[in-house]
């Protein structure tokens, strides 16, 4: 049976056990998040031993390299030596500089980090609400054109992260975050491409991010946004969005409801059937998914079978483990 | 020597070619697309690339032994014959879209049907 080991003590290892579940079975209190192996909240390095390749998905090279992997999709079949990366390696403060909300449900926050952080548009951080809590969010603004990084935080019923953004943080307090994250974010090359963009709730942040990246690198192929959400209050930022079709041509806008009351101005049903309904054929096109997983596995099966290629297709679903919100 | 399908067809890139027009062929398939449900796309995008390239007949690293592991959990919940002959099907709907001479597609069907028993697990 292999062992954990981890600040000068050995935890045995139960059988189909991640290093993350393991850790905490033994009560040892480390930084986690999706427990998904996408979040990266739980990255951490083998001193001794050599992290399975599993563990490694997504990681840059360069920390790859040096042996660092995710906790919670680590599963060794040997014994290995872990430790926590370095604080100042990993983590960057940052301020807070602007909040307001942007519907009932979706608060949108404003940082300034206290050091340079190069992001795309689209990419998401890690925002520490306590040490070992952090909860991962898309960035919606754009390095070239916005001071600041924005992201909107969507509040969950229970969710320690959201509720407390929403209800304790404010203007002028310093947080700490981690990032950038993730490969959802417009690649320039190709300007005349068609781009399909589907988002439930805030998973319109990084679509937000992509669109004005897309425009502002003057992408000139259709862009059709696809904003979907049970009720109005997770919609937002449509007058914005409004305007912006007004502004170009080639960008198009559908709000979606699947739920009651029927509304003028929206479409009525599930965003991604309706996005499916009127794009059939997506050959050539590219894809990007964010929002609820299974509106993001049901749209990936739904564009890939009206022809777009699976390398097209983007997908940013939102994990959230039930137990640890 | 003569050169295998696989080299014929042009290598890596025919697969490549192939595998996602065979993929969404079987998971539009009504017979077999029930066995696809809740998987993860690109993973099994992966498998379709070395299922083709093994039934192309290009390097490969699947045993038999592999493929009785690989579709034991479907065995169990009913995989048979019917199925096996549905990827057959698409196998070859695919070879033909992609103008694959008649001679290449049954090599090509050969191989893959040599498969038949290891993966039904008898």
């Amino acid at each position: 049976m292999p062992d954990i080991r981890y600040n000068g003590r050995a935890y045995p290892l139960s059988d189909g056990q991640s290093v993350l579940e393991c850790l905490i079975e033994h009560g040892v209190s480390v930084p986690f998040g999706c427990r998904s192996g996408v979040c990266q909240a739980c990255l951490m390095r083998a001193e001794t031993g050599h992290p399975p390749e599993a563990s490694q998905k997504g990681l840059k090279p360069a920390l790859a390299d040096r042996n660092y992997f995710l906790a919670c999709v680590c599963n060794p079949r040997e014994s290995i030596s872990v430790s926590l990366p370095c604080r100042e390696g990993t983590r960057t403060p940052a301020s807070i500089v602007g909040m307001e909300l942007l519907s009932s449900e979706i608060m949108y926050v404003s940082l300034q980090p206290h050091e340079l952080i190069e992001y795309r548009a689209g990419q998401f951080i890690n925002l520490y609400q306590a040490e070992n809590l952090a909860r991962s969010y898309s960035v919606a603004s754009l390095p070239t054109e916005d001071p600041y990084i924005h992201i909107h935080v969507r509040r969950v019923p229970e969710g320690r992260v959201s509720n407390w953004v929403h209800d304790a943080l404010r203007p002028g307090d310093t947080v700490d975050i981690q990032g950038p994250n993730g490969d959802c974010y417009y690649q320039a090359g190709s300007p005349e491409q068609s781009l399909l963009l589907i988002g439930t709730g805030s998973g319109l942040a990084p679509l937000y991010g992509i669109i004005r990246d897309a425009l502002a690198q003057g992408h000139t192929g259709p862009i059709r946004l696809f904003h979907g959400s049970r009720t109005p209050n997770g919609l937002y930022l449509t007058d914005r969005l409004r305007e912006l079709t007004q502004t170009y041509s080639n960008f198009d806008y559908t709000p979606c409801l699947s739920g009651e009351p029927v509304l003028k101005g929206y479409a009525r049903g599930r965003v991604h059937e309706i996005a499916l309904s009127k794009l059939s054929d997506l050959k050539e096109w590219r894809v990007f998914l964010c929002g609820h997983p299974e509106m993001v596995k049901n749209a990936q099966k739904k564009a890939f079978l009206a022809g777009a290629s699976l390398k097209d297709i983007t997908c940013d679903a939102f994990t959230s483990h039930a137990t640890f919100r | 020597m003569s050169q295998s399908i696989f080299e014929q067809l042009g290598g890596e890139a025919a697969v490549d070619a192939a595998v996602e027009v065979f993929y969404r062929k079987v998971l539009s398939d009504d017979r077999i697309s029930h066995f696809f449900e809740g998987v993860d796309m690109a993973a099994q995008a992966a498998k379709q690339k070395a299922f083709l390239t093994m039934a192309f007949g290009g390097p490969h690293g699947y045993s038999g032994l592999d493929m009785r592991r690989a579709h034991a959990h479907l065995v169990e919940k009913g995989l048979n014959d019917f199925h096996f002959d549905a990827v057959m099907e698409n196998l070859a709907a695919t070879m033909q879209e992609l103008h694959v001479p008649e001679a290449l597609i049954a090599e090509a069907a050969a191989i893959a049907e040599s498969t038949r028993n290891d993966v039904l697990g008898r």
